[in-house]
C-alpha cells in the first residue's frame, strides 16, 4: 500500500518547515476536500502536516473596526459567530449555503480558499487535465463543461473556483495573512488566485509550502447591508451554478458604494470591477444593476454547454442589489 | 383462530441491529486469513488488451496476485459476458473489469490496481442513443418476456381521423441506481464448496448463476444474504462483483472481500437505458381517446441483449379502439442497461402520462377527468377485465385530499414573488406478480414456531412483513413466531424484485403454515417437533391469466423562480390502490420512496456520458445529483383498502415500485403549469426554464 506519514507541528514555523523540508508534504485542515482527492489518487502527498491544531482558531475584532478570522476557525463556527452575522451578513450567508451541516464542521478557513476544483475531468485520474497533470490536455473543454468558466479561461483550462466563502471574501476586500519561511505577510486576496493561463496547475500565487494563518476584514460598514445569493441544482448540498457577493451602500438613491463578486464563473472567485463601476454615483434601478451585469460579462465566452450561466448571473445580480436597495 | 398481525405498523424485527450498527452486510463479516480484491476497469471503450504488466503491482507491499485473463480461473463458457469475466482479452465497454488486484489490506489492493499496466489495441466506438442510429433493430421480445410490438384497429387511419391529435417525443438520460451498500461480496472456498455473502436481492438466483459459472452442483454453492443495504433493481440477478470475489479466491486459495467502489457502480452492473419516446394520441372532442401509439428506443450492449420494456405501460392503462406500440434497440458499446425501480414503466408513464397532460390542455379538459373518462374496465391488451382497477377511486381520493378542485388550467396563473406555482397530476399503475417460491414451517414444543424462506430483505421491510403475515397463518400472535431468510440453505425464493417479493413468499408461507395446522391438527406427541413444507410452483404456475394491477395517482405541487429557472417541490401526494397493506411504517416508506426517486428523475439525476471517453463523467454522489431532504418539503402517501381474491392468498399486489411509476410526469405537468414551458427531456433543469420573467 501507499503509505504517507503524519506530522503534527508544534507551531506555524514548524509546519511551514516541514512543507519547505518535504518536497511531497500538504498541510491538511479539516480534510473534506483532500482525503477525497487522495482516495481517487489526484494528490498524492507523502507527509500530510495536520494545522488544525496550531492556534489560529479564533475569531478577533481588531481596534480599526475589522475582524480577523484564524485559517482554522471552522466554517460552521464563523457562520454563527455574532460580529459576523451582524457586520458581514454576505460572509455568513456564503458559509451557510455552502457544502452540509457536516462539512461545515470539518471545513477550515484557510483550507475552503484552497480547496482544488470539482470539474469532474480533474477528479478522474483516467482522463486528460492540464491542472492535475500539466501537459495532458483539457478534457473540459469540449466535454461535458456545464459547470465550468465563462470568464477568464484559456484553452488549458476551464475550471472554477468552487468556494462560496472565497466570493464573499473577495467582495469584501479581504487581507489573507500567510506565513512562509521568510515570515508572515499579508496578500490581498484579489491577488491570491491566478487565471488558468498556460499553467492551470498553478492556482494562486502563493508559493508552495505557504500557511494561510488568517483573513482579515477590512472595517465596512455598508457591509451591513450585504447578502450573498446562490443558485444550485437542488436545495440540498451543491454546488453554485451561480452565485453573487454583494455589498451596497446608498446615499439616498444613489449609489455611494458597491462590491459584488461572483461565483461559478472563473477559475477564481470573480470580483466584479467592471459592473461597481457602472453602478457608483448612478441612481439604483434594476434596470442599472442588469446593464452593470451585462458590462461585467460582456467578454464572457460560454462554453457548449454553460451559456445559461450569463442569464442566471445577470438575474441574481438585479435580485440581489435590488433586494439590498430595498432593505 | 386467524389473529390480526397484518396490517398493524410493527417496526423493523432487525431496527434494533441497524441502528447500533451491529447488523452485519456482506463484506462485513469476520473471517479469518481474509484479504482484499480491487476490480481494474479499462480505460478504453471497444478493444483487445495487447499486454499486461503486473510486475509493478505485484511488488508493492501486500499485494498478493493480479488477476487477469492470463491466469484467472476458468468458467463454464456460455453466452453471458458480463459475467464470463477475465475470460478473454476482449474490450466491450469502458469500465469493464479486466483484472483484479488481491492484496493484504483494501489499501494495498488499491494501490496495486493502480500499479497495473494494461496496453489496450482500442478501436472506433458508438455510445451515444439516437433515433437514427443505424443500427436500430427490433428484439425478439423486451424485458422479460412481452411482445417486442402490439397493435389493435388501424392506429395510422384512426389518428389521422381524429378531431384532436397529440404528437410529442420524450427524452430521458441514463439514471444510476446507487443503494447505499455498493454490490459487494464476501467469498470463501472450503473442500470444493464455495460460500458467499453477497448483497444482491436474491440469493437463490445468485446460487444457479455461480453454480453454472464454476461447474458445480448448486449444494456446493451457498450464498447469504442476511442483510442487503438497497438494491433498487441494480443487485437484480448476480452480478460482476460476486464473480470476481469467486475467481479471485479460488485463484489465491484464500477468504476475498470485494466491494465495488461508488464509480464502479456508474454502469459495469447496472443502470438504466437513455430513451427516446414519441407518444401520439387522438381523441375525440370529449377527450375520449380514439387512437395511441408509443414508439420507444433505448440501448443495450454488445455483450448482453436488455430491452426495457417502455411502452408496455401504455398497452393496459388506457382503452383506444386504435392502439399501436413498439421497441427499438441499439446495441453501442456501453455496459449493458439493466433493472432500475420499475423498468419499462418507470420511463413509460413519464411520456405517456406527460402526453396526456398535452392532450387534457389541447382538448380543454381536466387532466383528471381526462383520465377518468378513458378508465377501463376490461384490460385493451389481454382483452379480459382487470381482476380490481381502482385508477378512478386514486385520482378522486387524491384530488380530494390535495384540494385540485376548482384548479385553474391556465398556465403561469398563478404566482407568489418571483415563485411561479402549478400543480400537476400523473395516473400509476404496476403489474401484480407472483412467482413460485417454498417455505418451511416447524411447531415447536415450547409453544414457538419457526418460519424458513431464502427471502431477501433489501431494505424494505419484507422480513417483517412476511413474518406478520405468517403469524396470521399460523394463527398465533407474531411474538411465538421467528423467521430465518437470507440463506440458501432455506427453502429456495423467487428474488426481492418486481413488487413481487411479498406477494411470492407469503403465498409459500401460508401454504407452509396451512400444512402444519393441518398436520398439528391430526395430533402429535408434545414433545416433539413439527416440521410442513410447501412448494407454490404448481399453483403459481396453474394460476388463470388475468391481468392484475396497482393502481395510483401522483399530484405535485411545484414552485418556479421566474428568474433563475429553479424548480422547487412544494408538496407531493400520492394514492395508491395496492391491495392489503400489510405493514404501514414500512409500506409508506416504500410508497414515499419511490416518489421520492420519481421527483429526483425529473428534476435532477442524469448520467452525462463524454462520447470520447465513452463513460459517465459525473461518477459518484456529488456530482451526479439524487434529490435529497431539502429538496422534499411535504410528501405524503396514502392508500385505499382494497380487497382483490384473485392474486394471492395474502392479497397484496406488492409496493415496492408503484410510487416510482407516473411521478416524473407529475412533477413535469406541475412544471408546465407553472410555467407554460413543457419541457420534454428529463431532467427539467434551471438552464431548461432560465429567464421565464422575459417572457411575461
Amino acid at each position: 500500500m501507499r503509505a504517507f506519514r503524519y506530522h503534527r507541528p508544534a507551531d506555524v514555523a514548524d509546519a511551514v518547515a516541514v512543507l519547505a523540508a518535504e518536497p511531497r508534504a500538504a498541510y491538511l485542515g479539516g480534510g473534506t476536500n483532500l482525503v477525497d482527492l487522495m482516495k481517487l489518487g489526484v494528490q498524492r502527498p507523502e507527509v500530510l502536516v495536520d494545522v488544525v491544531r496550531l492556534p489560529l482558531d479564533t475569531v478577533e475584532e481588531l481596534p480599526d473596526g475589522g475582524l480577523r478570522i484564524g485559517a482554522t476557525v471552522r466554517n460552521s463556527d464563523l457562520a454563527a459567530h455574532p460580529v459576523v452575522r451582524r457586520d458581514y451578513p454576505v460572509l455568513a450567508r456564503a458559509l451557510l449555503a455552502a457544502a452540509s451541516g457536516q462539512l461545515r464542521n470539518m471545513a477550515t478557513t484557510g483550507g475552503n480558499l484552497l480547496q482544488r476544483t470539482r470539474c469532474v475531468y480533474f477528479q478522474d485520474t483516467t482522463k486528460a487535465c492540464n491542472k492535475r497533470e500539466p501537459g495532458s490536455g483539457c478534457a473540459a473543454l469540449h466535454g461535458q463543461n456545464r459547470d465550468l468558466a465563462v470568464l477568464d479561461w484559456s484553452e488549458q483550462c476551464v475550471a472554477t473556483h468552487p468556494s462560496d466563502l472565497a466570493v464573499a471574501l473577495a467582495a469584501l476586500d479581504t487581507v489573507v495573512q500567510v506565513h512562509d519561511t521568510d515570515g508572515p505577510r499579508d496578500v490581498p486576496i484579489a491577488d491570491l488566485y491566478r487565471s488558468p493561463g498556460t499553467h492551470p496547475e498553478r492556482e494562486t500565487t502563493l508559493a508552495r509550502g505557504t500557511l494561510i494563518t488568517a483573513v482579515r476584514l477590512p472595517p465596512l460598514p455598508a457591509a451591513r447591508r450585504s447578502t450573498y445569493l446562490k443558485v444550485r441544482d437542488r436545495a440540498s448540498f451543491a454546488f453554485a451554478a451561480g452565485s453573487v457577493a454583494a455589498v451596497l451602500d446608498l446615499d439616498g438613491d444613489v449609489v455611494r458604494d458597491v462590491r459584488l463578486a461572483y461565483g461559478a464563473v472563473a477559475h477564481r472567485p470573480w470580483r466584479a470591477y467592471r459592473a461597481e463601476q457602472e453602478l457608483r454615483g448612478r441612481p439604483f434601478s434594476p434596470e442599472l444593476a442588469a446593464r452593470a451585469a451585462d458590462a461585467e460579462l460582456a467578454e464572457a465566452r460560454p462554453l457548449r454547454h454553460n451559456g445559461f450561466k450569463l442569464p442566471l448571473t445577470r438575474a441574481i445580480t438585479v435580485r440581489a442589489l435590488s433586494e439590498l436597495a430595498s432593505a | 383462530m386467524s389473529t390480526d398481525a397484518v396490517g398493524r405498523a410493527y417496526p423493523r424485527l432487525e431496527g434494533r441491529e441497524k441502528v447500533t450498527g451491529t447488523a452485519r452486510y456482506a463484506v462485513e463479516y469476520p473471517v479469518d486469513g481474509v484479504t482484499y480484491g480491487w476490480a481494474v476497469p479499462s480505460t478504453v471503450v471497444r478493444g483487445r488488451i495487447t499486454r499486461i504488466d503486473t510486475t509493478q503491482a505485484l511488488a508493492s507491499s501486500g499485494v498478493l496476485a493480479v488477476l487477469h485473463h492470463g491466469n484467472a480461473p476458468r468458467l463454464v463458457p456460455g453466452p453471458d459476458l458480463d459475467l464470463r469475466l477475465l475470460q478473454e482479452p476482449s474490450v466491450h465497454f469502458r469500465g469493464q473489469f479486466v483484472a483484479v488486484v488481491v492484496a493484504t489490506s483494501l489499501e494495498a489492493a488499491r494501490e496495486g490496481a493502480r500499479l497495473v499496466r494494461i496496453d489496450y489495441d482500442a478501436g472506433p466506438h458508438s455510445t451515444v442513443l439516437t433515433d437514427d442510429h443505424p443500427g436500430l433493430y427490433k428484439p425478439d421480445h423486451v424485458n422479460p418476456s412481452y411482445p417486442t410490438d402490439t397493435a389493435e384497429g388501424d392506429f395510422d387511419a384512426g389518428y389521422a381521423a381524429a378531431p384532436v391529435r397529440m404528437d410529442a417525443t420524450y427524452r430521458t438520460p441514463a439514471y444510476h441506481n446507487n443503494p447505499m451498500e455498493p454490490h459487494a461480496t464476501t467469498a470463501q472456498w472450503r473442500d470444493g464448496q464455495l460460500l458467499v455473502h453477497d448483497s444482491t436481492q436474491g440469493g437463490s438466483p445468485v446460487r444457479a448463476t455461480l453454480a453454472e459459472l464454476f461447474a458445480l452442483p448448486p449444494e456446493s454453492v451457498r450464498v447469504i444474504t442476511e442483510h442487503v443495504g438497497g438494491g433498487f433493481g441494480a443487485k437484480g440477478f448476480a452480478k460482476a462483483s460476486v464473480v470476481l470475489a469467486a475467481l479471485a479466491a479460488r485463484h489465491v486459495d484464500r477468504p476475498v472481500k470485494l466491494a465495488l467502489t461508488r464509480q464502479q457502480l456508474f454502469g459495469p452492473v447496472a443502470y438504466r437505458t437513455p430513451t427516446i419516446q414519441r407518444v401520439r394520441l387522438a381523441a375525440d372532442a370529449d377527450g375520449r381517446l380514439t387512437a395511441i401509439c408509443h414508439d420507444a428506443i433505448s440501448q443495450t450492449s454488445t455483450t448482453r441483449e436488455f430491452a426495457e420494456q417502455t411502452a408496455v405501460y401504455t398497452r393496459s392503462m388506457y382503452a383506444a379502439p386504435h392502439r399501436r406500440t413498439t421497441h427499438r434497440l441499439v446495441r453501442l458499446d456501453v455496459p449493458t442497461p439493466a433493472w432500475m425501480r420499475a423498468p419499462g414503466e418507470c420511463p413509460g408513464s413519464y411520456a405517456l402520462e406527460s402526453a396526456l397532460d398535452e392532450l387534457a390542455i389541447a382538448v380543454g379538459i381536466d387532466p383528471v377527468e381526462l383520465r377518468i373518462r378513458n378508465d377501463t374496465a376490461v384490460d385493451p391488451d389481454l382483452g379480459r377485465p382487470f381482476t380490481s382497477r381502482n385508477l378512478v377511486a386514486c385520482l378522486r381520493e387524491g384530488a380530494r385530499r390535495f384540494g385540485w378542485a376548482g384548479r385553474d388550467p391556465t398556465p403561469r396563473a398563478r404566482r407568489d414573488g418571483r415563485w411561479l406555482i402549478g400543480t400537476g397530476v400523473a395516473g400509476s399503475s404496476y403489474p401484480a406478480r407472483a412467482r413460485p417460491s417454498s417455505a418451511t414451517a416447524t411447531a415447536r414444543p415450547d409453544g414457538s414456531f419457526l418460519v424458513r424462506i431464502n427471502a431477501t430483505d433489501i431494505g424494505t421491510g419484507a422480513r417483517t412483513a412476511v413474518w406478520q403475515v405468517a403469524a396470521d397463518a399460523l394463527g398465533v400472535p407474531p411474538e411465538r413466531v421467528e423467521i430465518r431468510i437470507g440463506d440458501t440453505d432455506l427453502p429456495t425464493a423467487s428474488l426481492a424484485g418486481g413488487s413481487m417479493g411479498t406477494a411470492s413468499w407469503s403465498w409459500a408461507v401460508i401454504r407452509a403454515a396451512g400444512a402444519l395446522r393441518g398436520k398439528l391438527r391430526e395430533g402429535v406427541p408434545p414433545d416433539v417437533e413439527v416440521t410442513a413444507e410447501a412448494d407454490t410452483a404448481d399453483e403459481v404456475g396453474g394460476q388463470p391469466t388475468r391481468p392484475r394491477y396497482a393502481y395510483g395517482a401522483q399530484f405535485v405541487e411545484v414552485r418556479v423562480d421566474a428568474d433563475t429557472g429553479e424548480v422547487r417541490l412544494n408538496r407531493m401526494l400520492g394514492v395508491f390502490a395496492a391491495g392489503r397493506v400489510v405493514n404501514p411504517t414500512t409500506a409508506r416508506s416504500q410508497l414515499i420512496g419511490g416518489m421520492t426517486m420519481g421527483l429526483s428523475m425529473a428534476l435532477h439525476e442524469e448520467g452525462l456520458l463524454d462520447e470520447r471517453y465513452g463513460d459517465w463523467v459525473n461518477h459518484d454522489l456529488a456530482t451526479y445529483h439524487i434529490t435529497g431532504c431539502a429538496d422534499v418539503e411535504s410528501i405524503e402517501a396514502y392508500w385505499l383498502d382494497e380487497r382483490d381474491d384473485e392474486l394471492n392468498p395474502a392479497g397484496v399486489k406488492g409496493i415496492g415500485e408503484i410510487g416510482i411509476v407516473g411521478a416524473a410526469a407529475a412533477v413535469a405537468n406541475a412544471v408546465h403549469h407553472a410555467t407554460g414551458v413543457r419541457i420534454r427531456d428529463l431532467p427539467i433543469r434551471l438552464d431548461k426554464l432560465i429567464g421565464l420573467s422575459a417572457l411575461a
